[in-house]
């Protein structure tokens, strides 16, 4: 068996007398796309914001490391440095800055045209537009998908990569997830549509800030749709 | 004289302009360097009448009715002394159905205890079309005070864009204070980028008055500050017509110690006309930060590419 690329040992995110995380552990193997779902609140987002490490979140006890190498002591912009990226799920807008200069980021050995029509948009109409309110959300959710895949990351974690994106091109969201992977990237996909839950290799349900069930997509789809908890029996999920 | 000619023509690709365009008999100028008159050309269809006072530059521009200028117009003023004031008094006018840009370049490369004040009355006739693009560099003491009033009237289904940048060198004192009247279904958009440093003091007041029916107004106010710079940034939009539709739409961001305030003032006067405002003051947005760190970028380059951003 390979080494883990991702390792999460016993992580706990307190806020206040607030437990958003408890004990969590979580395995993600190289080139492996691993959905995690779960009802609102259940501590997906801020699973993602701690293994991006954003302001604020600091885990309260327990261990990431990432190809063997705690990540805590990593600054955001470090983690990315060695291939961990993060799609937000409300990705933020920036005037002034053209989808060009976002995808490139003042780096050569990035190719912004191949991206972008990856993820269905046109680089003659797109690549000089702004990365502002002009964009609708579905097009700036592909763009952030875009900027994803011309980083070439080891670990994207994808927040929702299909909200707001119509019913047509979600198959262009799926292509392009699946492009991270045949790239030598692992992901781990927040989603709550089973049609992009389905082409994950492994699957995790989150409840209560702790992994209640693991195994293949269906089963975890299965499950969740099942309403079945056993750890806090609807009590705290809200089933 | 060709001394400071050759200055100033050498400081214009600081606010983006090629000297050469000084050369070219297709494009109208004027250099100005204090209070004497260094070069000028017109082209047809442009009235340029200035003259040299003790005390100022004074005198008219007018594009004659029904003229389409296609080469921008140069206006280039300046000093190329550390010391000195300029005082600028000029009339534009743009007559009826008439269009034209101006270039106003605005140089003071050595200047470290100098002064400049224009004054300018802009007029535009019924659908008249007037866009004013002013780029300043004060070169890097920070030494200049400068203070431009103008009033401009917009007629009738007249369109007119303007666009101050300083964004190159220190500011020093800037006092702006531009008052805008707009008549029936005229536009008026005016736009403000600024990055100050160190002791920088900026007062900018804009006040776009719609008076006419279906009159529209804009004004848009990016300011960046760093060290000890302050900024006081004034909107006023008044709408008294039906129809009438304004914006006031102020960012100002804020690093180290420097200050600023924004002061968007909205005034209605007709049950069917409306102004909107926002206003926004604060450090650079955390979750653009982040999401430019999550890409690789570290802190200082993230804040580098949005400010660059902002300011364009």
């Amino acid at each position: 068996m390979p080494a883990p690329l991702l390792e999460i040992r016993n992580l706990t995110f307190e806020i206040g007398r607030q437990t958003i995380l408890d004990r969590l552990d979580l395995t993600i193997d190289p080139h492996e796309i691993h959905a995690l779902l779960g009802a609102n609140g259940s501590g997906k987002t801020t699973l993602a914001y701690l293994l991006m490490g954003c302001d604020g979140y600091v885990p309260t006890a327990g261990t990431i490391l990432f190809e063997g190498i705690d990540l805590f002591p990593l600054k955001m912009h470090e983690r990315a440095q060695r291939g961990v990226t993060l799609a937000w799920q409300e990705p933020a807008r920036f005037e002034g800055i053209t989808v060009r200069e976002y995808l490139t980021l003042g780096r050569q050995d990035r190719a912004p045209e191949s991206a972008l029509a990856q993820v269905g948009l046109a680089p003659d109409r797109y690549l000089h537009r702004r990365v502002d309110k002009s964009l609708s959300g579905g097009e700036r959710h592909r763009i952030e998908l875009a900027s994803v895949l011309t980083m070439k990351p080891r670990l994207a974690i994808l927040d929702e990569p299909a909200a707001g994106i119509d019913m047509l091109s979600i198959n262009h969201i799926i292509q392009i997830i699946r492009t991270l992977k045949e790239a030598g990237g692992s992901i781990v996909l927040i989603t709550h549509q089973e049609e992009v839950a389905l082409i994950a290799d492994r699957a995790s349900q989150l409840c209560g800030g702790r992994i209640i069930f693991a195994g293949s997509p269906r089963e975890v789809v299965d499950h969740f749709r099942g309403r079945i908890c056993v750890r806090c029996d609807g009590a705290v999920c809200g089933y | 004289m060709g001394t400071e000619l050759d200055t100033l023509r050498r400081t214009l690709p600081m606010v983006g302009a090629e000297p050469a365009v000084l050369d070219d008999t297709r494009i109208a100028h004027v250099v100005g360097h204090g209070h004497r008159i260094l070069s000028r050309r017109t082209v047809p269809g442009l009235r340029l009448d200035l003259e040299e006072t003790q005390d100022a530059i004074v005198g008219k521009m007018v594009i004659e009715a029904g003229v389409t200028i296609a080469q921008p117009i140069h206006m280039c003023f300046g000093l190329a002394h550390p010391t000195g004031v300029q005082q600028i008094k000029i009339n534009v006018k743009v007559e009826d159905g008439a269009s034209a840009r101006v270039l106003s370049h605005c140089l003071f490369p050595l200047a470290k205890a100098a002064e400049h004040r224009m004054q300018a009355v802009m007029e535009l006739a019924a659908g008249a079309s007037l866009t004013y693009t002013e780029g300043h560099y004060h070169g890097p003491h920070g030494g200049m005070q400068v203070l431009p009033h103008a009033t401009i009237r917009i007629g009738k289904g007249a369109r007119y864009f303007s666009d101050f940048s300083l964004l190159s060198g220190s500011v020093g004192q800037l006092d702006i204070d531009y008052l805008v009247e707009v008549e029936e279904e005229g536009l008026a958009e005016l736009a403000a980028k600024i990055f100050a440093h160190k002791t920088d003091q900026i007062m900018l007041k804009e006040a776009v008055i719609l008076r006419g029916e279906r009159s529209r107004g804009l004004i848009k106010t990016r300011v960046v500050l760093e060290g000890q710079a302050r900024a006081e940034i004034t909107g006023v939009t008044e709408a008294h017509a039906k129809g009438a539709r304004g914006h006031v739409d102020c960012m100002e961001i804020v690093q180290g110690q420097a200050h600023a305030s924004a002061i968007p003032i909205v005034r209605v006067f007709h049950p069917e006309a409306k102004v909107t405002h926002e206003a926004a003051i604060g450090s650079v947005d955390k979750k653009e930060l982040e999401t430019l760190m999550a890409r690789g970028l570290s802190p200082e380059q993230a804040v580098e590419m949005i400010v660059s951003g902002i300011l364009r």
